[in-house]
């Protein structure tokens, strides 16, 4: 009969399906973190994203860290002094520190590691973070053929000194970047693109890799020989590349995770009254905003078209009925966290109530020759994900309410809609949002400065430029706050780009999971965390 | 068997009749929706974000995550699923009929080189064909269902050469042969009348396939463009956050379900009536 | 047989030659590249990158570089899996997409022939209703509403089951629900397709005579009418194939199951052109040749179709 041959071929299935199985030894403490995407590489140097930092800041560890405000605190060096004219720093290195293979490790590594990253052999995408360097830039550009006239050297074994071209207060925050990470030469040698691979890789960090399967997991394992671990208390890491909210909230139900990357936005409201302590938040430095291209029209050479979009959208409507728990509204580029020295700037009109500012937006957009019987119509572009259709409905709403404009939405996937923002050519406005890489307001702003590669909506203003320049030279940290906060008022002045929102990066985590605390800047490090008996 | 019989057939068939009506009501919502719907498609009601159903105030099934009345989508997104699955399903027919009875008729060498090229497209990942058609060609309605008919036929070519395959055998077409009738003729008169039961039900396959295909797709941001929407869209919103507001999902879920039913119990029923061994 | 098994596998090569090129012009052809990250990159550093991937060649001796490659079994590194090599990336995704859709195509053959087969022999009874209904289940729920269910039934409700992932790889708890997940669809198609070819094999004259030869009823049925009834199934095998892969895709991205399915999506949003040929290339294989099995299938099973 069928079924009992059903039955036959359902005992063969499930026996493919079994080829053994094992568990986790017990009493080792894990700390499960879902973390987005796949990491696209574990090498500091060729690394470009949050997700890749995030194992990063576990398995290597910089001359610096940043605490939970991103003020730099001691990481592999000790103690570092400055020169009066801020262009040179010198380190001292712990004593004693080691490579999670038991060599020393030196000041002689961090060259390495520094000159491998501008080298042109090395491609890294990142290598510009380096510019302030005496002849980074030179190297990069192939100028410069030899590496290692990069304005860094090691003085003697614990002892490493950098030489700047200009003043760079935000230096010692940069340096807890990825890109100021050690890597070891030798394995790097033997390896080549490998040498991240598990079995090859030596780090410094206080984890070191145990297992990456790649779109599964990666899993790290406590180092010993790492100059704190004393105070590390957790025996393994590991981290799971899991895309959708949804499924990651899923896992965490299901008691699969201790840590999300991110919360659902649409359920972010319900898990706030519900998840009681578990669920958790830290002010990023983000700024979302749209850009208008400035080179084509209808918006080349219209500031009050743009002003009033920019005017009608209801920034408070939307954090307050849409994005809630997960915005802030934003009038400027800057955002009002990271960066102590500055002070955030608002667009003029932002006192205003929104009643006034669309009444005001009305008249700008009739003297920008637009009205009822003749209405703008317009393209937004966007990124696919759920968050920003959402964002962007809703801004359509409010300007077929306000002012009757048409808006098209088109979503691009995200490779294609980066394309079309830096070709500039097929543009009207688009969503565009920024991740600050330091905590200092120059992040944002060099952005829009004449030529830089990201400046998608193409502004061009010499007095911007100018100010920029001279916030460079300046080493004054109140005057040179003051030139960079002038800057941005032209900016917003302008109404280059609309201001929308600042992201509030929003997690679950397991009660019993303590003292994990990201920073504005996003780093995050496992070796803090605690996890009490459950 | 006779086109009269036949008919007379499937009006007896209680499913596929009860089909037939469901495919009509829906049709006829799709088409009049606008003038049921209280509200506009695109237009956001700030208060009843991700609110549910509300008699009293035309909000029949809710609203979505954007406070946008989902009755008035559910029908909106049924103009655009229906015309999707109907337009890609008879761009399947045309060629993979007509390619599927010429490579099976023909067989030898013609067969090989023809089932070669379906395999070729078959293994293409589709995905890029589709980024590549709405950059070069321009995203719209018509890129979307030309670029699902032009991925599915293959499964109809597929299947219909099989058949054919089997039935050029058969003592009639030998017949045919036997009286000199031209392959174009066999073809057209014998083997293609005679392949509407296993085309009928690949079709009924066909239908489900373009509408998920769509949603696919729109899940990849290369589908229906905001503020129109398919229900693949809906449904796949829906399905995003079904345990807090279900009828996110249910409404048009229900929808596409009944739908497919329908066609296929009306395919059932049809097969049926068709049945030319009877 | 072997002649003819000869033959199909040299008139394979071909067909391979033009998948490899079509795949790799079109990934050529599409705007965006790899390296288009949403972050500041130089002019110069742009132009290391591409120098780094020979990008910056003409396109004609980067395809013959690729072919040149793919000939010593080299697919390439990946530009999203930086610390990879395509060949690596396949070798670890591979065998377990294999797993997953085999374990689905099995369970799907086994459950829908069993399936369509029941429903053919109660006819217009209601356990053949049950049966049409359940088959009915299986097309009209899309996989990507069908998973989340499970993982929210079985997973976060009852934790019976993980709600997603792949574990490390052995544990049979991890595989259950993606498989059914996958399987489901395909389930219905085979349930709906045997149901009315057994029907109609059950009225095909020769069972007629069997049963008036007074031929066991048992002997008829798998001997004669199972053998006509699995014709369509074997041609269906072939779409099927296509279909888990398509499916595997949504399957593995919703369980997070490290598939090539998952590579396959996450490559070709990324511009990661060599990872995409790769994995094209490689399913251009499996489908090649999974379609010639299926054709020698249906030569072996259907008598009336001439071994040439």
């Amino acid at each position: 009969m069928p079924m009992k041959r059903a039955v036959l071929a359902m005992g063969v299935i499930l026996a493919f399906l079994s080829v053994g199985s094992s568990s986790y030894a017990g009493g080792e403490v894990v700390l499960r973190r879902g973390n987005a995407a796949e990491p696209e590489s574990l090498d500091p140097a060729r690394s470009d994203t949050v997700n890749a930092g995030r194992i990063q800041d576990d398995l290597f560890e910089g001359l610096v860290v940043l605490d939970p405000e991103d003020r730099p605190l001691p990481g592999a060096a000790e103690s570092w002094t400055v020169s009066a004219d801020g262009l040179t720093y010198s380190f001292t290195l712990r004593a004693g520190l080691s490579w999670s293979d038991g060599s020393p490790l030196t000041a002689e590594d961090f060259v390495y590691s520094f000159r491998r990253v501008v080298d042109p052999a090395t491609a890294s995408s990142y290598a510009y973070i380096f510019f302030a360097f005496q002849n980074a830039e030179e190297i990069v550009q192939g100028k410069i053929k030899d590496p290692s006239r990069l304005g860094v050297e090691a003085v003697d074994p614990r002892t490493l000194r950098i030489h700047l071209k200009r003043p760079t207060p935000y230096l010692l925050a940069e340096l807890a970047h990825a890109k100021f990470m050690p890597v070891k030469k030798a394995n790097v040698e033997k390896f080549g693109a490998a040498f991240t691979q598990p079995g090859n890789l030596v780090s410094n960090g206080a984890f070191i890799l145990e297992e990456w399967t790649p779109q599964a997991r990666v899993v790290l394992a406590k180092n010993p020989k790492y100059w704190d671990a004393a105070n590390v208390h957790i025996d393994k890491v590991i981290f799971y590349p899991i895309t959708s909210p949804n499924e990651e909230l899923n896992r965490y139900r299901a008691g699969e995770l201790d840590i999300t990357y991110a919360v659902p936005n649409a359920q972010a409201e319900s898990l706030r009254k519900t998840a009681g302590e578990e669920f958790r938040s830290n002010v990023q430095f983000e700024s979302s905003y749209l850009g208008f291209n400035l080179t084509k029209p209808p918006f080349a050479g219209n500031p009050k078209l743009r002003q009033a979009l920019s005017m009608t959208i209801d920034r408070e409507m939307l954090a307050e009925k849409l994005l809630k728990v997960g915005s802030i509204p934003a009038y400027g580029i800057v955002p009002p966290v990271g960066d102590p020295a500055y002070k955030a700037q608002r667009v003029s009109w932002a006192s205003l109530s929104q009643a006034e500012r669309v009444a005001k937006a009305k008249i700008l957009y009739a003297e920008a020759g637009y009205g009822p019987d003749h209405p703008l119509s317009v393209e937004l572009r966007l990124t696919t994900s759920e968050d920003a259709r959402k964002v962007a409905i809703a801004i359509a709403s409010m300007w077929q309410t306000a002012l009757g404009v048409k808006t098209s939405l088109v979503t691009e996937e995200f490779k294609m809609l980066v394309a079309h923002r830096h070709e500039k050519q097929v543009t009207q406005v688009f969503a565009d949002a920024w991740v600050g890489d330091y905590p200092d307001a120059t992040t944002f702003l060099d952005l829009f400065t004449t030529g830089s590669g990201e400046n998608d909506p193409g502004y061009a203003n010499p007095k911007f430029d100018a100010l920029i320049a001279e916030a460079g030279k300046t080493l004054d940290t109140a005057r040179r706050a003051e030139l960079l906060q002038q800057a941005e008022t032209l900016l917003l002045e302008d109404a280059a780009i609309a201001p929308t929102f600042n992201h509030v990066e929003l997690f679950l985590a397991k009660p019993y999971v303590k003292n994990y605390r990201p920073n504005p800047c996003g780093y995050t490090y496992s070796k803090a965390v605690t996890i009490l008996p459950h | 068997m006779t086109a009269d019989s036949g008919w007379r057939r499937l009006l007896r068939n209680p499913m596929a009749m009860a089909g037939l009506t469901v495919l009509g009501l829906i049709l006829l919502l799709a088409l009049f929706g606008p003038f049921l719907a209280a509200h506009e498609i695109d237009e956001v009601f700030w208060d009843r974000i991700g609110a549910p159903p509300d008699f009293a105030a035309g909000f029949y099934f809710g609203t979505d995550a954007n406070g946008r009345d989902l009755f008035a989508r559910t029908l909106a997104g049924a103009r655009v699923s229906l015309l999707v699955g109907t337009a890609a399903s008879l761009i399947s027919l045309v060629i993979g009929v007509t390619y599927g009875a010429i490579a099976g008729y023909l067989g030898g060498r013609i067969d090989a080189v023809m089932m070669r090229i379906v395999d070729i497209l078959y293994s293409l990942p589709f995905v890029f064909f589709v980024i590549l058609l709405t950059v070069y060609v321009g995203r719209s309605l018509s890129t979307i269902f030309i670029t699902i008919g032009a991925v599915i036929w293959l499964d109809m070519a597929r299947i219909v050469r099989g058949q054919t395959l089997s039935l050029k055998q058969r003592e009639f077409i030998e017949a045919a042969r036997a009286f000199g009738a031209t392959d174009r003729r066999i073809i057209l008169r014998h083997i293609i009348p005679n392949l509407w039961g296993p085309v009928i039900i690949s079709m009924l396959l066909v239908i489900p396939d373009a509408i998920l295909t769509e949603s696919f797709l729109s899940f990849l941001g290369l589908g229906v463009q905001e503020p129109n929407t398919s229900w693949g869209v809906l449904i796949g919103d829906g399905a995003q956050n079904m345990m807090e507001t279900p009828w996110m999902l249910l409404f048009p879920g229900a929808f596409l379900a009944l739908t497919l039913l329908a066609f296929n119990f009306l395919g059932d029923g049809l097969r049926d009536a068709m049945d030319p061994k009877e | 047989m072997l002649s003819i098994l000869l033959k199909r596998f040299f008139g394979a090569i071909p067909t391979l030659f033009v998948i490899i090129t079509l795949t790799f012009l079109m990934m050529r052809l599409t705007p965006g590249g790899p390296f288009d990250t949403g972050r500041v990159v130089s002019p110069e550093v742009q132009a290391n990158l591409m120098r780094a991937y020979h990008l910056d060649e003409p396109l004609f001796s980067q395809y013959l570089r690729y072919l040149g490659d793919l000939a010593r079994g080299d697919f390439g590194p990946s530009f999203t899996s930086k610390d990879f090599s395509v060949t690596q990336l396949i070798r670890q995704g591979f065998p377990v997409s294999l797993q997953l859709g085999l374990s689905a195509m099995a369970m799907a053959l086994v459950v829908g022939l069993g399936l369509g087969t029941f429903g053919a022999l109660h006819r217009n009874r209601p356990s053949d209703h049950a049966v049409i209904v359940f088959a009915m289940v299986g097309i009209i729920v899309p996989s990507f509403v069908m998973a989340p269910i499970l993982t929210l039934v079985f997973g976060v409700t009852l934790h019976w089951l993980p709600a997603g992932g792949w574990g490390d790889g052995h544990q049979l708890s991890y595989k259950i629900l993606p498989v059914v997940a996958l399987a489901l669809p395909r389930i219905s198609s085979i349930a709906r397709l045997s149901r009315s070819s057994m029907i109609e094999a059950l009225e095909q004259p020769f069972i007629r005579t069997a049963y008036a030869k007074g031929l066991p009823r048992r002997l008829v049925l798998f001997r004669h009418a199972m053998r006509a009834a699995i014709l369509p199934v074997v041609s269906y095998l072939g779409p099927a194939t296509a279909g888990i892969i398509t499916g595997s895709i949504v399957v593995e991205q919703v369980f997070s199951i490290p598939g090539i399915g998952r590579y396959f999506v996450d490559a070709a949003l990324n511009r990661d052109y060599t990872l995409v040929a790769g994995v094209v290339v490689f399913y251009g294989c499996i489908i090649v040749l999974f379609n010639l099995i299926v054709d020698i299938l249906y030569g072996v099973l259907d008598p009336r179709v001439s071994r040439r």
